[in-house]
């Protein structure tokens, strides 16, 4: 857990004290993925740094796991804490497994335990250490260099990570790659992690928590859920954007969202026993068809169902997309307008018919969650501490 | 033809130009004259070797903890004047720093040693300074931020991330020492200077060469054994030499 009271960082220039954080009060909780926000120049790189003394804080306190580090010694406090920073930093006069040692053996680890460690964190960051831990840094792509300096980060194993912009310079691709990594790693180990980002999207993606700043303030530290539906003002409005109700889409699964039981027909069925399913159930357009297995492999329209004779296995119409129920919304969001279609067949991962999603349920998700008062929707625990 | 056996070429033309070259020299005598002199060459290269290795040792052992104290960022406000001091100071020739140290050092070996001291010293201490100015500050941020102590940034960082910058002024100091330590002579210390100069004033042109030639053959060899050096020691990440 980290906890920042009072942190102020006032900085004396030729034309002036500036403020560069005012204040802030914030918490952090154990093993959970906080970003702070917003725009350049807004204190977030500088709250970050006070909390490993990077820059020397002007007043206010810092406390890790309940214990207040202004008494403590600033090298012991630095190799409990995993630093990572956008221009990575990685030494390059020594090897990528010197690198990575580096912590453990300031520490006084023996070779063969820092040694194991480096080959393990290798492992870790998806980097075989049978190539990697002999190369030198300049050998190694900018993606590559970035696993190494979380590796190097993480490897004497500290309980509280500082990550200023760590995928920054990173390209797109690979650095949605990393993202989904690093979370996954996150998942086992979870590190009480502090992440400075200027992207909204990332923030979305990464966070259990944001920390909008502007002006050395701190504006409003909500999860990413309740930030999207509900920004404090005006200035955190415009920071998330317009498409705000879109990001949120990539916050909620398909499982929070779609409708079950479901009713469904099999091949064997009457045209006119799947119209009189859809009637009772209420579905205007189509009911979907599964096989012996209860896979959904197609739907019957409404329309052929009124009009024609026969069996559902002769009028049958294929599927073009299936819902998973781990996907995200804004995955489903996108099938949906690429093949227009209103309504997608949810499958777990047998592939065996769980229910459906349709962009009714998805907009009644996401009014739901706007108004505070209003219908409470199936959110994650996770989402509902705030 | 391609540049490959142009090179080819250009080393066998090479070989017999230094053959015929080799004949023509043993006919007129040339190579029996510089054998007379065999006896001095011999002594006088030791004692050239003795005033560089001595010189050059402690502008080193000074120089790289001077240029070190500069490059911290406690100095950094007295830093760039006493580098501006050290370029004036390099500005006046040898010969006057030889003639300055004699006249309160005296004659012989020691105002030679010192006088060759303060040459090499600037080109090791402006390379120190820059080699560890230029290290990355993110570089040693992240240094500083996975705990490290100044002495272990400086050691384990800094100092190897520079090497390769040191060396190159090590050798051009030296370059430049092995160079002027014939001026040496003028002031009692001994070396090739006292063929060189002896052969100028008599008018001997083969006892001149007979310090001319070993004082450059010393120069290059000088510097192949500083390049060998710095190819061991600097560390291969950071060794252009080594990629």
């Amino acid at each position: 857990m980290i906890t920042i009271d009072n942190l102020t960082k006032i900085f004396e220039t030729p034309n002036g004290p500036v403020t560069a954080a005012d204040h802030i009060q914030m918490e952090v909780p154990e093993g959970e993925i906080c970003v702070l926000l917003g725009p350049s120049g807004c204190g977030k790189t500088t709250t970050l740094k006070m909390i490993n003394r990077i820059i020397p804080s002007t007043s206010g306190r810092v406390l890790i796991g309940g214990e207040d580090t202004t008494g403590m010694n600033t090298v012991d406090l630095r190799r409990n804490i995993g630093y990572v920073i956008q221009q990575i930093g990685l030494f390059p006069n020594m090897t990528i497994e010197e690198n990575i040692a580096i912590v453990p053996k300031l520490l006084g680890w023996d070779a063969a335990k820092y040694k194991a460690r480096a080959k393990e964190l290798l492992e870790m960051v998806a980097l075989d250490p049978s190539v990697f831990l002999k190369r030198y840094p300049k050998e190694l792509s900018g993606g590559q260099q970035q696993r190494v300096g979380v590796a190097r980060a993480l490897a004497a194993d500290p309980p509280v990570m500082l990550m200023d912009e760590p995928f920054g310079a990173i390209d797109p691709i690979n650095r949605e790659v990393i993202q989904d990594e690093f979370l996954k790693m996150q998942q086992e180990l979870k590190k009480t992690i502090m992440f400075v980002s200027h992207d909204i999207d990332e923030a979305v993606k990464m966070a259990d928590r944001i920390a909008i700043f502007r002006d050395g303030k701190l504006v409003q530290y909500d999860t990413p859920d309740d930030l999207l539906a509900h920004p404090k003002d005006k200035f955190v409005e415009n920071f998330v954007g317009d498409d705000r109700a879109l990001k949120r889409l990539r916050l909620a699964k398909v499982s929070q969202v779609m409708e079950s039981p479901g009713s469904y027909v099999t091949e064997r069925d009457n045209l006119s026993t799947a119209l009189h399913r859809m009637e009772e159930h209420g579905y205007y357009h189509a009911i979907p068809l599964v096989n012996a297995q209860r896979q959904p492999i197609g739907y019957v329209s409404k329309g052929v169902a009124k009009t024609t004779g026969g069996t559902c296995g002769e009028h049958y119409f294929g599927l073009k997309a299936i819902a998973h129920v781990n996907d995200d919304l804004r995955k489903i969001a996108s099938l949906m307008f690429t093949h227009d279609q209103t309504w997608l067949p949810c499958v777990d991962d047998n592939g065996v018919l769980v229910g459906y999603i349709s962009q009714r349920g998805i907009t009644h998700y996401l009014g739901a969650t706007y108004h505070r008062d209003g219908g409470v929707a199936p959110l994650e625990p996770m989402l509902q501490q705030a | 033809m391609d540049k490959q056996t142009l090179k080819r070429y250009l080393y066998v033309g090479l070989v017999l130009l230094a053959f015929v070259l080799g004949i023509q020299l043993e006919g007129d005598g040339f190579i029996d004259e510089m054998y007379s002199y065999q006896e001095d060459v011999m002594y006088l290269v030791v004692q050239h070797i003795e005033l560089v290795v001595i010189s050059g040792a402690i502008a080193i052992a000074v120089a790289i903890p001077l240029g070190t104290i500069l490059s911290r960022p406690r100095f950094a406000a007295i830093a760039e004047t006493a580098m501006q001091g050290l370029n004036i100071g390099t500005t006046i020739p040898t010969l006057a720093i030889l003639a300055l140290a004699m006249s309160f050092l005296g004659i012989g070996t020691l105002p030679a040693v010192f006088g060759l001291c303060i040459a090499s010293l600037l080109p090791i201490v402006r390379n120190t300074y820059t080699g560890l100015k230029e290290v990355p500050a993110h570089m040693k941020e992240a240094a500083a931020g996975i705990g490290m102590t100044a002495n272990q940034m400086l050691f384990k960082v800094e100092l190897p991330n520079a090497l390769f910058v040191i060396f190159a002024g090590i050798r051009t100091a030296l370059a430049i020492n092995v160079g002027t330590a014939p001026l040496a002579f003028l002031i009692g210390g001994g070396g090739l200077g006292e063929l060189i100069f002896t052969g100028i004033d008599l008018d001997e042109p083969y006892m001149m060469l007979a310090g001319a030639i070993p004082t450059a053959m010393l120069a290059i060899l000088v510097d192949i054994l500083i390049a060998a050096i710095a190819f061991l020691m600097v560390p291969k990440g950071v060794n252009p030499q080594r990629a």
